[in-house]
């Protein structure tokens, strides 16, 4: 399950410049290659769309790991290569306070418990914005809220024009009817409710609405003039919106994962304090958040330090590296590492604010592999234990049953195991007896439930095959699965042995045989139903009569022509304490009820056989 | 065909009976029989067929010599009847001494044309509005060139084709003539032949002296109606398989499509939030509408047991074959609940943790398991009652919850093997994927840095594609990362592998199949499952 996430276009000339080289296709997958990103697509060949008479720049397209959301925007990017490369080393990140030596503050009320109770904040001093810098800044924000908020859920992020308004700060939870404010890019004030009603329709805010939309309170941030500043997870306000003149900005983020509050802050600032005109600096606010002891000032920019192992480093790595040649190898991953002074075998890792991702020496492990190379380790197979390889038994029966119904002249296929529940049960002119699982979000109707029966994977098979010559014989041998409250997950499988004769005429007596071939290959011997339900005494006695007995009775049963339907029953051969198993029945065949055939569309008569084959382990 | 291989003696079919033995008597009068001059009137598909049938009797041999001949058209053969549309014209004119314009007579198609040309030929020309003739006598080329064609199906001077083609008043044929003489078993008489051995012939002997009639090796033979067949999938899954056995694998006991959030995620490390776990990733279960807790599954223990007990003899003296069987501890689940519950909440086992709030129900939740690799943390947390070296391996179907299309079904099979040993390293396992994939000719491996949230490296593994030219993505690996391992209650230096593929595109890849839907699911093609070649993954 590696999930990649796939990344908008950055501009291709301006990257490569950013990392300092005009890349061949090649040379540039290479390196990708090697860091563990993928260029999806480099549009420089394509027939791009023209604006305004010119045609849009060239874009690579670029797929990151799912964990690191330090590579969502263009800035991200170009900083973790260049330090990569060695063309950069990893900036440090500091905070600043104001000019006036006044911190910005932000009182957060209790009421915000109710739906949205963590909040953090940041400032970005005398920023200069380019038009591509703004609208990488408004992506990031996009990114952020889609992946790791999980669609504004767990996070959402407000940036404002700070001097458009003007602190202290409050973060409150007001019933909808008190909240009332001009909505981003609308000149109208309304008040809460009427938002809801009004973005409804809205393409691309309406899912968010769901997230407070029931709740008694909405989260609501105010400046010391009451002016509002955004209501999240939904909006910002329209006057505090910021424009690519915006020189200082104040970021608001609201949450209700305490870690990913952080985290979001952390990449925000960490990419776009850049161009702060003191780059890397980012002025904190002072958060007031007694009642649920989050009184603290934000964003702490601090590295974390944690400690890793050369030996255990080394030892998955193949490598016999000092601790010196580790450190430097991690320099270009972004960290700061030092041998430690006090442990011989420590390395005293210091991971940036940007490096969320690394949450045991594993992944401090796995940056050393990736800076020495992966395909530069030395690459020995380790001697490991030798082992005798074992077959599953239910395979191995399975195998069998396969090789006879292939030998028989069957084909096999392999429909798939979810179905629509009226293939399964009203097709085959079955009540429904509900022990099918059922799913709870399919994407289409014919994804309903797991198969209790493996007929309607043959029948389809064969409505798709009418070009197919007849008669045509096919099988399957696989799972269906029903449910079962004595287990921990409330279901089991079952192997089944299924198989369809069709053709013009029923092949009734064909679906017959093959029971016997089979049955007569795990040796079952054919008896009457007297000779089955006749009791065997002792072991000795058992073994003369040939051990495992079938018999077939007459059933009538709506998925078959009356009077051309058996039910197989078996009676398993004595085991060590000499007592026969008792008589079960293991199956059906008959010819299939003429409806039957309609609802599959199939015009010509069929018989069917199917077996449970579990009981033959 | 059925039906023309019995005992029977087999006449010469009647319609031919006469042609054939006239081309036995002419060869056995003449030196040479060209037939096109012998039989004129016998059209050329019977010819053959009766040259053949003796033909491949060694009775006679023969030459097939193509040539083109010219024939006349219709409207040629009038003018070699009547002369050509000139003389005609000229014919006219000269018996009526002067003819008007308006005369029927030239109002005619070919009396146009044969006006013309007799203008040219300064055979007559216009007085007024009448024609006279210039000459008295005249020479009728066109009707001589044609007679000469007439009489040998050929132009005197072959320049004049294509001018006449191009009038119509000839036309070209392919003439296939043969040159048949005597062969090597010469026979006057065609000898009564019988196509196959009969017991009957075997009881009185007389295959002794019999004669077999040739066989036809220039065809198929028997197309037999009705022949079994394995699906593809199948037959490179046994492949799979057999490589796996070959490495000494265990197969585990995959038998079970429903599994809960715990099995399938959380013992995972994978965080609650993730994606994957998405309603749009993951098939989640309606009905039944709860897991239990954690806790044993005595039926995969049973045949995990089984097989491992397969080569354990009391009383053999040979070195145990597998490592030694320590006294089991009790596996404690609630203990194991808990450990995955702090990996995620709090940090553990020297993670920092995703740090959290743990919602208990999420683990509860069933799920159509979306891979295989539920069941290997099964097999990896039962082995912590003994820990010891284990190679396991699995191919079954699994589920998610995709948006069709040609490359995407909602279900699939997964190839999944995890090898569990002490001291193992990256490039270790780079090694064992080399080995493993050469078995299917994949050479020339490349690793790919990769995220994948329970194992810590992952690699991404691409191959070498001869027929793309280019690297391409054959599976994915890694290593398990401490938080899924030391939860389980395995001890710090047993590391564990982990490596898959899905078992379907390699099989596309192979037959050259682009749709999924054609090789998995109802809509498969029963006669591309028939005419499946065989599959020997290691031939390139």
């Amino acid at each position: 399950m590696p999930t990649m996430c796939s990344h908008d276009g950055v501009n291709k000339a301006a990257f490569f410049k950013a990392i300092g080289k005009e890349y061949t296709k090649e040379e540039f997958e290479d390196l990708c290659f090697d860091f563990g990103i993928e260029l999806d697509e480099d549009t420089s060949e394509d027939k791009r769309p023209v604006v305004d008479g010119v045609e849009v720049p060239a874009e690579l397209k670029i797929e990151i790991g799912a964990n690191r959301y330090d590579m969502l925007c263009f800035e991200g990017i170009a900083m973790n290569l260049n330090v990569f490369l060695g063309r950069q080393t990893m900036p440090t990140y500091s905070l600043k306070m104001p000019a006036d030596g006044k911190i910005q503050t932000v009182t957060v009320k209790k009421e915000t418990e109710q739906i949205r109770p963590y909040f953090s904040a940041a400032i970005l001093r005398n920023i200069k914005f380019t038009k591509e810098r703004y609208e990488s800044f408004i992506a990031l924000q996009d990114k952020l809220h889609q992946n790791l908020a999980r669609q504004r859920t767990l996070v959402a992020i407000g940036t404002h024009d700070l001097d458009t308004i003007k602190g202290p700060f409050t973060y409150e939870a007001l019933p909808p009817s008190q909240i009332s404010f001009a909505p981003l890019n609308q000149t109208k004030t309304m008040n809460a409710e009427e938002m809801m009603t009004f973005y409804e329709k809205d393409k691309h805010l309406s899912r968010y609405l769901p997230i407070i939309r029931d709740s008694p309170v909405y989260p609501v941030i105010y400046d010391s003039n009451r002016t509002v500043l955004s209501m999240p997870p939904i909006i910002n306000s329209n006057h505090s919106k910021i424009t690519l003149d915006t020189t200082n900005v104040f970021i608001d983020i609201t949450a209700t994962d305490k870690t990913k509050l952080e985290l979001v802050n952390h990449i925000i600032v960490a990419m776009f304090s850049e161009y702060c005109s003191e780059p890397f600096t980012i002025e904190p606010v002072e958060i007031i958040s007694e009642h649920n002891s989050q009184s603290r000032r934000v964003p702490d920019v601090t590295p974390r330090t944690m400690p890793a192992s050369a030996k255990y480093i080394n030892s998955i790595c193949g490598l016999s590296a000092p601790r010196e040649e580790l450190c430097n190898l991690l320099k270009r991953m972004c960290f700061t590492a030092t041998p430690s002074p006090t442990s011989p075998d420590t390395l005293d890792v210091s991971i940036p604010i940007t490096r969320a991702d690394v949450l045991h020496q594993a992944d401090i492990m796995e940056d050393v592999a990736i800076a020495y190379g992966f395909n530069n380790l030395p690459r020995q197979l380790i001697a490991t234990t030798s082992f005798v390889a074992a077959q599953l038994p239910i395979a191995k029966l399975s195998d069998i049953i396969r090789d006879e119904a292939r030998a028989s002249g069957f084909v096999e296929v392999m429909p798939l195991i979810l179905c629509s529940r009226d293939e399964n049960y009203a097709w085959l002119n079955r009540p429904d007896d509900h022990r099918a699982i059922t799913l709870q979000n399919p994407k289409t109707a014919e994804y309903q439930i797991v198969r209790t029966s493996l007929l309607p994977g043959l029948l389809k098979t064969l409505r798709e095959n009418k070009r197919h010559p007849v008669p045509m014989k096919v099988f399957e041998v696989s799972d269906i699965a029903v449910k079962d409250e004595s287990l921990e997950r409330k279901s089991r499988n079952l192997r089944r042995f299924a198989a369809v004769w069709y053709g013009k005429s029923s092949g009734f007596e064909m679906v017959h045989g093959l029971l016997d071939r089979v049955m007569g290959m795990l040796r079952g011997a054919f008896v009457t139903r007297e000779e089955g339900l006749e009791d065997i005494k002792g072991v000795e006695e058992a073994g003369k009569k040939g051990g495992m007995r079938y018999w077939i009775e007459a059933v009538e049963e709506p998925t078959f022509l009356p009077g051309h339907a058996a039910a197989i029953f078996l009676r398993l051969g004595a085991g060590g304490d000499g007592k026969e198993g008792s008589p079960v029945r293991i199956g059906t065949f008959g010819i299939l009820h003429p409806t039957v055939l309609k609802h599959f569309q199939l015009p010509f008569p069929a018989s069917t056989l199917e077996l449970d084959v579990e009981v033959f382990l | 065909m059925p039906g023309t291989r019995g005992p029977v003696p087999v006449p010469v079919q009647n319609g031919d009976r006469d042609l054939t033995l006239q081309i036995l008597e002419a060869v056995d009068e003449n030196a040479s029989v060209k037939t096109s001059e012998t039989f004129p009137n016998a059209s050329q598909t019977e010819v053959k067929a009766a040259l053949d049938r003796l033909a491949s009797r060694q009775m006679i041999e023969y030459e097939t010599d193509d040539s083109e001949e010219v024939v006349l058209t219709g409207e040629g053969q009038q003018i070699v009847d009547e002369g050509s549309h000139e003389f005609k014209v000229w014919d006219a004119v000269r018996k009526a001494g002067r003819m008007s314009l308006k005369d029927q007579a030239l109002a005619t198609p070919s009396a146009k044309v044969g006006q013309g040309n007799a203008f040219k030929l300064k055979w007559i020309k216009k007085d007024g509005d009448s024609l006279i003739p210039l000459t008295d006598s005249v020479t009728d080329t066109t009707r001589e060139v044609l007679q000469y064609v007439a009489e040998h199906r050929a132009l005197q001077n072959p320049r004049d084709l294509k001018d006449l083609r191009k009038r119509t008043l000839v036309t070209t044929q392919k003439i296939i003539t043969y040159d048949a003489r005597k062969g090597p078993r010469w026979a006057r008489d065609i000898p009564v032949e019988v196509t196959d051995l009969t017991a009957d012939m075997l009881a009185d002997g007389s295959w002794k002296t019999a004669n077999f009639k040739p066989y036809n090796f220039k065809a198929l033979g028997e197309q037999s109606q009705g022949v079994g067949a394995l699906h593809p999938l199948n037959k490179v899954r046994e492949e799979f398989r057999k490589i796996f056995f070959n490495l000494g694998f265990t197969e585990m006991p995959t038998g079970r499509f429903v599994d809960t959030g715990f099995w399938n995620f959380d013992a995972l490390f994978v965080p609650q939030q993730h994606p994957a776990r998405d309603m749009q990733d993951t098939f989640y279960v309606s009905d039944p509408p709860e897991a239990g807790p954690p806790g044993p599954d005595p039926e995969a223990d049973a045949a995990l047991n089984a097989m491992e007990e397969e080569d354990r003899d009391e009383e053999d003296s040979d070195p145990p074959t597998r490592p030694t069987q320590q006294p089991t501890k009790h596996l404690d689940y609630a203990q194991y609940y808990a450990n995955v519950r702090a990996t995620h909440q709090d940090g553990a086992f020297g993670s920092i943790g995703y740090r959290y709030p743990y919602n208990d129900a999420e683990p509860r939740r069933l799920v159509l398991r979306t891979h295989t690799t539920a069941v290997s943390t099964y097999c990896l947390h039962r082995l912590a009652a003994n820990p010891r070296p284990a190679k396991y391996f699995s191919i079954d179907r699994v589920f998610r919850n995709e948006t069709v299309d040609a490359t995407h079904l909602a279900e699939f099979h997964q190839v999944e093997g995890v090898i569990a040993d002490y001291g193992l390293t990256l490039g270790g396992l780079q090694g064992f994927l080399r080995r493993f994939f050469k078995k299917m000719g994949l050479v020339g491996l490349k690793f790919k840095p990769a995220y994948n949230p329970y194992t810590e490296p992952s690699m991404e593994v691409f191959a070498y594609h001869r027929g793309l030219g280019k690297l391409v993505e054959i599976g994915n690996s890694g290593m398990f990362r401490p938080e899924m391992l030391l939860a389980m209650g395995l001890p710090e230096d047993l590391r564990v592998y982990g490596f898959g593929l899905s078992l379907e595109r390699p099989t596309m890849i192979k037959y050259g199949v682009n749709n999924i839907r054609e090789l998995l699911g109802h809509k498969v093609d029963l006669g591309f499952i028939e005419g499946n070649a065989a599959v020997r993954l290691d031939k390139a």
